[in-house]
């Protein structure tokens, strides 16, 4: 007869095959087309994001970088590399803040902001850049300063604030002023963050005018430079308007002044070079052992770790150009996780969403991603997955790829909503670190399940074939014209083919510009435009800087049964 | 003579306690320990944590740090030796080596003194009493005057009757200390009363000999060995000719150029020298020879084992300390003069903590850095230091003799040279960067050595600033240095900040190469070039660092010169595999904080380069008219203002303030390790702000006085 026992070795037949338990094949055929065509589309893309970037990494451009030259000032990125810890390494926060939003060009929204280490502490950097429009506040630079002051309160970041700015951007004062999310929140950010001993350090490396004096004044310890720091509510030409007094910048509120009389400084700095030499001994002082260092309390690390089995270059080629092109995600899992080990939850339920548990450089994080449209199982499976997760406090990493819900009777009937309800409330109430990554598309509800910028994320980062959009183009055009030519119906008029295809591309147009990833980024939807490559580098320090916080339990709402 | 009956006394000495420290000390002692010796040290506060200290079996204080309270007291020391029952006292060079009342203590206490009887000191020690007798024994002369008669006048005439040049010399003493050349008479009367000075300083005694100054001279001396059975025979001579301030810096042996029958001559002039004052163990007999006219001529003979004896054992194969103590022992000398072996070339380079530039003015300082090379039966290195000890101002600068053997002269020099370049010393200015252009001079090369030589191959051995072509090829490889100095030094930060981090999340923030979001990091580093020849001179060097993505450097100076791709493999604390635009070698980078600078010193092939580095100013200095620091401590005085060259006891002040002088004439006199330097008015006008007076301690680069034109 046949012996129907199982056989004891069916495990080391496995690995026989070379097979580890929980280590993911490769998973890509290098042969195919999709290879070859994602490989060659995605070079057109790089080098396009590339010369973005190129173009705001000259600031303000030659005469204005001259200009700042002549005035024995570093530009705002060099600033901050003397700060850092030499040879460190810099995660810049939405480089292409103020893309095409404006007439001018405003070349990383006039503030440069990024996360890097200063005597081994993790800072929040926010460097105003006065080569771009005298580093004035335009509507996307607030926004950027806010998010950059979030992320600090949320990780518990020092705040390093390197001031040369002339403050408000005048033209735009409707948009920059008066609402909650505006230029007063700044201050109150500082104040708040304070409170919570978080520390507020600001180096007044230019000028500080009107408003923008209160970015010092509100930090816990401030330096200035001696000639070019400024710190006044109103500047010479408003002092001579308003009462008449005729004095020069540096009497009105130089270094010397504020440090020796009005002490609204504390530390004299002779030059630029001294003041982020004060700036880095200030940091040295902080003493944030008493308040938990950059360690991480999450979870536990690794003393060593392994690199991912396969080059993480690939996913060049991995990621889809076409959203409509079908790939797996364990072939991204297996290039960012240590060892290329993936240890998979439910694997064989709601198969179109992918859960497990990895590391990453030592870190144990549970993994999301998509491999097709939600389904009632997906949605469900995340929903337990996430509070798997929160319970054990394992921070999210979410991988986008996602047209969204599955629609129709069929699925409305199962509860769809339902379902996707259970998973957007686990996601929304998660208070472990999240980290998303948009590979793909993020359309619909699926963006709101998969932890888009709504649900705050600590940090949020776009491929750059990425689209994020409520649906895409062409069913949004099959939408609107459905309506339209119902409207049109209903006033008698006459719609030709020629005309609804007109419409429709319209439609789908602008639906393509909004959805493009540089739209996106330029808005600050995201924190930032990353190259697949770098992908495993910038969740690794992610998760470095969202561990800085303390532990915290989660509480989830009514999940709908 | 007599005999190969005699046996040796029955009690051998057991225990030896050596009265002097560094590396004397320690070379003596290593022979003592081979010889199954104890060893006892003897040290001043000074030298508590000194290597010689370390080195003996028990070690002795004897007081403070100034010599004549510590190692010329020779009360303290017999002391030493009663209390930890050593049998005999070697006196190593230098301090009480020479001191006849000291060699006589020891006898009369019962102690072995291991040197020649105190009657040789005695006769030799006295130049003037010394010549009489050499003059006696058939030994050639100098012409010159050794008269009691000291009168200013009177040794005026007779230094005219010598005829000038004439050289002014302590009748006491040696080591140069005190020498003066006279060129003509109006300089007699400064230089008789300034060597009558520092000969009563130095030694006690202020009575001056006048000789004729040979103007091509060459200083060849001999070492002798005598037995206390009346055998002395000779080891062959040593050339010591090259010289500064006097003071010997390259010697070798056997002297190049000579002939057999000269050599021959010498040694027999020698043997009879020491005959002469019935000598028993080391001594050395010095000669001056006249490459003019191949003469030679009895100078002084040195009744000690000298500092430059390693030349001498490297060719004849013999350990010169144990024959002193055979010889102390009462033993026969171990072979006869027809059995010495001569085998070979050997060269000893000294190298001393001194500014070179500055006149070759003693250095102090501490030794942030001091690897020297690995020693081999062909290589020697005798020292008396270790890293981070410090060279202070109470002792001899030198900081250790380097000693290598080849089978030929040429050998050896390629040897010397190699060894010179990877002696490594930070934290003191050295000699080793000149001693390696000596030793690369063509003339020396060619064994063409002579007292003069360093003076008259000047402009080859110092940096010659009037040449635009040669500065800028030497700047340009120093700009070499500065950019793999830069990777080296960015390699070091890079992997500390990775130690501290180590196994924890932090360190992916100090991955290499560092991460930026869509651009390579780039670093600027700032670094000034200390010129040996010109400290005063800024040399800023600016350098753009980028990160490569491969883990390699790219790096720019300036805007426009061509990037140069650097990479780095460090193999030991300050050891590095550098690999720059294909060619690798090994690189050495020592850096140390001081003065709010971070200094950092290269070696790599036979360059050797300094640059500071300002560290981030992490100092506090933060307050409004506090001037800001600059490179150079001179520049804060006023124009016009004298500072002291070194760290020194200020002995004479010469003219009082508001006084009027003329360039050139002396100010004052200031005095470090021994040595007199004279203050001279830079140019003629007023003196202004003179504050200090005779007996004062002065540091290095304080201000003097002015002189207002």
């Amino acid at each position: 007869g046949i012996d129907s026992r199982p056989d004891p070795f069916r495990h080391f037949r496995g690995l026989q095959k070379g097979f580890c338990v929980g280590v993911l094949p490769d998973g890509v055929d290098r042969n195919s087309d999709a290879f070859s065509s994602n490989s060659i589309a995605m070079e057109g893309i790089l080098s396009e994001l590339r010369s973005h970037i190129k173009k705001v990494l000259a600031e303000g451009g030659e005469e204005a970088v001259k200009r700042n030259r002549s005035r024995n000032k570093l530009l705002p990125r060099e600033r901050i590399d003397r700060l850092l810890d030499p040879g460190s390494s810099f995660l810049e926060l939405s480089q292409l803040a103020g893309h095409e939003l404006y007439e001018e060009p405003l070349p990383s929204g006039g503030i440069i902001t990024g996360i890097g280490p200063i005597h081994g502490h993790l800072c929040m950097f926010m460097a105003n850049d006065p080569t771009v429009k005298g580093g004035t506040y335009y509507p996307i630079t607030i926004k950027k300063h806010l998010r950059a002051q979030e992320i600090a309160a949320r990780c518990r970041l020092p705040c390093i604030y390197l001031v040369d700015s002339g403050g408000a951007f005048l033209p735009k004062q409707a948009e920059v002023f008066p609402d909650k999310e505006n230029f007063g929140r700044v201050f109150y950010n500082e104040s708040v963050m304070s409170s919570e001993g978080i520390p507020q350090i600001a180096i007044v490396l230019g000028s500080c005018t009107a408003g923008g004096a209160y970015i010092p004044a509100m930090a816990d310890e401030s330096v200035m430079v001696k000639g070019n720091g400024t710190i006044f509510l109103a500047g010479p030409p408003l002092v001579k308007a308003a009462t008449g007094e005729e004095v020069s910048a540096e009497d009105l509120g130089g270094a010397t002044v504020h440090c020796n009389v009005s002490g609204v400084s504390d530390y004299f700095a002779q030059d630029e070079l001294h003041g982020l030499a004060i700036g880095r001994n200030i940091v040295k002082n902080l003493h944030m052992a008493a308040k938990k260092g950059m360690e991480g309390t999450f979870g536990s690390t690794n003393v060593e770790h392994k690199e991912p089995l396969y080059d993480v270059n690939e996913l060049r080629s991995i990621a889809p150009v076409d959203h409509k092109q079908q790939f797996d995600v364990r072939s991204i899992i297996a290039r960012i996780v240590d060892g290329s080990e993936f240890d998979e939850f439910k694997k064989l339920y709601g198969t179109t969403l992918v859960t497990g548990f990895a590391r990453i450089y030592g870190k144990t994080v549970g993994i999301i991603g998509n491999n097709g449209i939600l389904f009632n199982e997906s949605a469900l499976k995340g929903a337990h997955f996430i509070e798997l997760c929160s319970q054990r406090k394992i921070p999210l990493v979410f991988l986008q790829n996602i047209t969204g819900f599955m629609v129709g009777s069929r699925a409305e009937a199962n509860g769809i909503a339902k379902s996707g309800a259970k998973m957007v409330m686990a996601v929304s109430c998660a208070k472990v670190p999240k980290i998303t990554i948009i590979t793909g598309a993020s359309f619909g509800a699926g963006n709101y399940a998969m932890c888009g910028r709504a649900y705050s994320p600590d940090f949020m980062f776009m491929w750059p074939n990425a689209r994020i959009g409520i649906m895409g183009g062409a069913q949004a055009a099959g939408v609107l014209s459905q309506i339209e030519r119902a409207t049109k119906k209903r006033q008698g008029i006459k719609w030709t083919e020629g005309e609804e295809e007109a419409f429709k591309k319209k439609t789908v147009d602008a639906y393509e510009r909004e959805a493009n990833p540089y739209f996106s980024t330029a808005r600050l939807w995201d924190d930032g435009v990353i190259d697949p490559s770098d992908t495993r580098k910038v969740l690794g320090l992610c998760l470095s800087a969202a561990s800085n916080r303390p532990l915290e339990d989660t509480r989830f709402g009514v999940f709908r049964m | 003579s007599s005999g190969a009956t005699i046996k040796p006394r029955e009690r051998c000495i057991e225990k030896i306690l050596v009265a002097n420290r560094g590396e004397i000390a320690c070379r003596i002692m290593r022979t003592a320990k081979r010889l199954g010796i104890q060893t006892v040290s003897v040290y001043s506060d000074a030298d508590r944590d000194s290597l010689h200290v370390k080195s003996a079996d028990e070690a002795v204080r004897i007081g403070p740090p100034p010599a004549r309270l510590s190692y010329l007291s020779g009360a303290t020391i017999m002391e030493a030796a009663a209390r930890t029952g050593a049998q005999a006292i070697h006196p190593g060079y230098g301090f009480l080596s020479e001191s006849s009342d000291f060699a006589q203590l020891c006898e009369d206490s019962g102690l072995t003194f291991i040197g020649p009887p105190a009657s040789a000191i005695r006769d030799m020690g006295d130049k003037s009493a010394s010549k009489r007798i050499m003059g006696a024994a058939g030994v050639p002369l100098v012409p010159g005057y050794h008269g009691h008669d000291q009168d200013i006048d009177h040794m005026k005439s007779e230094a005219e009757k010598i005829g000038y040049p004439i050289i002014i010399k302590p009748t006491h003493g040696g080591g140069g200390k005190g020498m003066r050349i006279v060129q003509s008479g109006k300089d007699f009367a400064d230089s008789f009363l300034g060597a009558q000075r520092e000969a009563a300083a130095s030694f006690g005694v202020n009575t001056i000999l006048l000789e004729k100054y040979i103007t091509q001279p060459r200083h060849i001396e001999v070492q002798i060995f005598g037995d206390k059975h009346g055998n002395v025979l000779h080891l062959y001579e040593r050339d010591c000719s090259v010289q500064r301030r006097h003071q010997k810096i390259i010697e070798e042996a056997p002297a190049p150029n000579i002939s057999e029958k000269f050599r021959a001559n010498l040694g027999q002039a020698a043997v009879s020298a020491a005959q002469a004052v019935g000598y028993y163990n080391a001594g050395t007999v010095e000669f001056i020879v006249d490459t003019e006219s191949d003469q030679f001529y009895f100078m002084e003979m040195n009744t000690r084992l000298q500092v430059e004896h390693p030349v001498t054992e490297m060719i004849v194969g013999q350990d010169l300390v144990e024959w002193q103590i055979r010889v102390a022992n009462g033993e026969l000398l171990p072979i006869s003069q027809s059995e010495v072996p001569m085998s070979g070339h050997a060269f000893e380079a000294r190298i001393y903590a001194e500014n070179v530039p500055k006149g070759f003015l003693p250095a102090t300082g501490v030794l942030n850095h001091y690897r020297p090379v690995a020693v081999s039966s062909s290589v020697r290195v005798e020292t008396g230091v270790e890293q981070g000890d410090t060279v202070s101002m109470h002792y001899d600068p030198m900081i250790a003799k380097l000693v290598v053997w080849g089978g030929n002269r040429g050998e050896a020099l390629v040897k010397l040279k190699d060894c010179l370049s990877n002696f490594q010393v930070a934290g003191v200015p050295t000699n080793i960067n000149f001693l390696q252009k000596l030793a690369s001079h063509k003339e020396f090369a060619a064994g063409n050595v002579e007292t003069h030589f360093i003076e008259h191959h000047k402009s080859d051995l110092f940096a010659d600033e009037s040449n635009p072509a040669a500065a800028e090829v030497a700047y340009k490889a120093v700009k070499h240095s500065a950019a793999l100095v830069a990777a080296c030094v960015s390699s070091i930060e890079h992997s500390d900040w990775n130690e501290n981090n180590h196994g924890k999340l932090a360190s992916i923030w100090y991955s290499h190469p560092p991460f930026r979001v869509h651009h390579e990091a780039k670093q600027t580093i700032e670094l000034e070039w200390e010129n040996e020849s010109d400290r005063n001179e800024l040399n800023l060097i600016s350098l753009g660092l980028i990160y490569q993505p491969d883990g390699s450097y790219l790096i720019q100076e300036g805007n426009d010169s061509p990037s140069l791709e650097v990479r780095v493999t460090r193999t030991g604390k300050c050891d590095f595999r550098v690999e720059a635009a294909g060619l690798s070698m090994n690189v050495t980078v020592a850096t140390y904080l001081k003065d709010g600078y971070k200094h950092i010193h290269i070696w790599h092939g036979s360059e050797h380069n300094q640059f500071m580095q300002k560290v981030g100013m992490e100092f506090t200095e933060d307050e409004e008219g506090v001037q800001h620091r600059t490179s150079s401590e001179s520049s804060s005085h006023p124009p016009g203002t004298i500072v002291a060259p070194m760290a020194g006891l200020v002995v004479k002040v010469l003219v009082e303030n508001e006084a009027k002088v003329e360039q050139g004439q002396p100010v004052l006199v200031l005095e470090a390790m021994k040595m007199e330097h004279v203050m001279k008015a830079p140019s003629s006008g007023t003196i202004e702000g003179l504050k200090v007076e005779a007996g004062q301690q002065v540091s290095d680069g304080s201000a003097l006085f002015r002189i207002k034109g």
